[in-house]
């Protein structure tokens, strides 16, 4: 295998505005995804305060749900959503209601350990299930792309980039003007007070979890047509997620959307230049700066 | 020297086994756990005494292994410079992590991922980088004579670790009978009073840090010495991160034995599995995770921690006296 680095690229290719343009716009489409699933991840921050480790395990299970959707029900990914995002919404609500909330004791750390004792079984369950094989679905348009003159783009990359702002703004009506949106956002701002004004604080934290969980299950059905099952795959996401949650601010969902749009053009620029192991390693780097430096974020109310 | 009586009668009866079993397999199982006994007390360091919970162990085990393999393979140094060699630069990668995330007063789960994301970006970088081997990852050469730290029989090797592990208690228990530990101790219930009362946080969580970092490298260095090789994906991959952390919190975090009670419980319900089912991939791990959650639910502060409430318990209902000297730990 060749790292794009290696080809002997010419000035003049490297700074063609087409495969410039090109990158950028494969890297938002990317990023739109990232940013999904950086959104549950963040949702779930801004209201527990910690950050989920079962996120990628969960990815992963998602993956495979709609995977079987599609293969056993012959379940169209994108209309899976409708069956798929409440089962995850549900397990996610269970998982934060009769697991991680009793068992951590109200304790951050052992919230997060809890969550990472989660994400090590589940993903050993599904590679026990399913074995380490990767599983793809073959949809009819899943080679499809548009012709936008000087480049194409792949259909389903697309949709999902459109489905994810989509989901954004339903998120964010629900968060403005529903009671449990309210109720969450007061969750976030002052626990104590929101539990003396009579605000169920566990099942507040369970629903939290749950949409946290029921994004990334949406993600899942956005990604298969042009991405795999395997009990690992949504690992890689996550990482990236947790660089998308740093950089935008822990809790903040314009944060989240930005910043997720934002790596994904970074990684796709990074690849392109400096192949893909190494392009990694500068998400990785903007972490790192963004922790030690600005742990709040580019978008972050104070840390 | 009473302190001490504990650890010497433990670490005597652990070096009797080689006496009564010379089945490969099960010195090989031995060896194996009290390597990851090492690796997890390391984490108990920092984690358990010091309440800053690393998610990125694979960071100080992977440069430990690294060191002593580059050093050997590349430059023909003598194995047990290399040893040192992979114990200090381990150490140094603790204080730079240290350094930057506990000057930029990273805590909880920011501290976590920073650890994270150190370990990880090693990884990609030792899958790259040609002095690691790259993909290939790196062989060190076969010599089996004590002088190149390479024993002919197993039972030598379990020795080694077993006095590493040894030392290694040691550490823990003179931390829990010092200034410095109690220090630490302080930061862990509540960084901003033990602040208030003096307490140098940054320098005593740094100190910590550095001392977790070299014994949880120590680990590394001699996983290389005992399987001759090493690649990307076994120095700084997730499992020794887990690992380093599952071990000290199922058998107790923050005690003396807790690593050890840990990875024996671990270990052997791994392989117990594994007689069961067979080799079934996932099985093992979908245990300690399920474990680790139980654990957590509902014994907080592991076996260890579950067996002394027991006693406690059980002394005061026959009226004689509690044990004196508990620190209560919440």
């Amino acid at each position: 295998m060749m790292h794009p680095c290696d080809l002997p690229l010419r000035v003049a290719d490297v700074l063609s505005p087409i495969i410039l343009v090109t990158a950028v716009i494969n890297g938002l489409m990317t990023g739109a995804v990232y940013a999904l699933v950086a959104l549950g991840l963040t949702l779930i921050y801004g209201v527990l305060h910690i950050i989920n480790f079962a996120h990628g395990a969960l990815l992963s299970a998602a993956l495979f749900a709609a995977f079987f959707a599609y293969q056993k029900l012959g379940l169209d990914p994108y209309l899976a959503i409708v069956l798929i995002a409440p089962g995850f919404f549900a397990l996610g609500y269970a998982l934060q209601r009769f697991v991680i909330g009793p068992a951590s004791h109200g304790d951050d750390r052992n919230m997060l350990l809890v969550t990472l004792g989660l994400a090590v079984l589940i993903e050993n369950a599904l590679l026990y299930a399913f074995h380490a094989d990767t599983r793809t679905v073959d949809l009819a348009y899943g080679f499809k792309s548009l012709d936008l003159g000087f480049t194409f783009i792949a259909v389903p990359r697309v949709i999902s980039f459109a489905a994810v702002f989509i989901v954004a703004l339903v998120l964010w009506l629900v968060m403005a003007l529903t009671d449990t949106g309210k109720a969450i956002r007061a969750v976030a701002k002052e626990k104590l007070g929101a539990e003396l004004a009579g605000i169920d604080v566990a099942h507040i934290y369970a629903m939290t979890f749950g949409i946290g969980t029921a994004c990334v299950a949406i993600a899942a059905c956005l990604l298969i047509p042009t991405y795999y099952a395997n009990p690992r795959a949504g690992n890689a996401f996550v990482l990236v997620a947790f660089t998308i949650v740093v950089l935008g601010g822990m809790g903040s969902v314009p944060g989240a959307l930005i910043g997720g749009l934002v790596i994904g053009v970074v990684e796709s620029l990074a690849g392109f230049y400096f192949g893909e192991s190494l392009g990694q390693v500068g998400i990785f780097l903007i972490f790192i700066v963004v922790l030690l430096v600005r742990p709040r974020g580019l978008f972050g109310a104070s840390a | 020297m009473k302190i001490f009586l504990p650890i010497a009668i433990v670490v005597a009866a652990l070096a009797a086994v080689p006496l009564f079993v010379h089945s490969n397999v099960v010195l090989n199982f031995l060896v194996v756990t009290l390597l990851i006994a090492l690796a997890g007390q390391g984490w108990n360091i920092l984690g358990g005494y010091g309440g800053q919970y690393s998610f990125g162990q694979a960071a100080f085990f992977g440069t430990g292994a690294y060191v002593t393999a580059i050093i050997q393979v590349h430059y023909g140094v003598n194995a047990w410079i290399g040893f040192a060699a992979g114990i200090a630069a381990g150490a140094a990668v603790g204080a730079f992590i240290g350094a930057l995330a506990f000057r930029a007063a990273l805590r909880s789960s920011y501290f976590a991922l920073v650890t994270l994301a150190f370990a990880e970006v090693l990884r990609i970088l030792a899958s790259v980088a040609p002095i690691t081997g790259a993909g290939v990852g790196l062989l060190v050469k076969l010599d089996l004579r004590a002088q190149a730290f390479q024993f002919q029989s197993r039972a030598v090797f379990y020795l080694v670790v077993l006095a590493l592990l040894a030392v290694s208690l040691v550490i823990a228990q003179l931390l829990e009978r010092s200034r410095f530990g109690v220090w630490l101790i302080a930061v862990r219930e509540n960084e901003d009073a033990a602040m208030a009362l003096g307490v140098d946080a940054f320098a005593v969580k740094l100190a910590a840090m550095v001392l977790s970092a070299a014994i949880t490298a120590a680990a590394g260095c001699f996983y290389v010495q005992y399987f001759l090789f090493i690649d990307s994906g076994i120095a700084y991959g997730t499992w020794i991160s887990i690992e380093a952390l599952l071990t000290p919190i199922i058998g107790g975090v923050g005690t003396v034995f807790g690593a050890l009670v840990g990875a024996l419980v671990v270990k052997s319900l791994g392989e117990g599995v594994k007689l069961l089912t067979g080799d079934v991939p996932g099985l093992d791990l979908m245990i300690y995770g399920a474990v680790l959650v139980l654990v957590i639910g509902f014994a907080p502060r592991g076996l260890v921690g579950a067996f002394t409430d027991a006693r406690a318990h059980l002394a005061r209902r026959f009226k004689t006296s509690a044990p004196v000297g508990e620190v209560a730990r919440g």
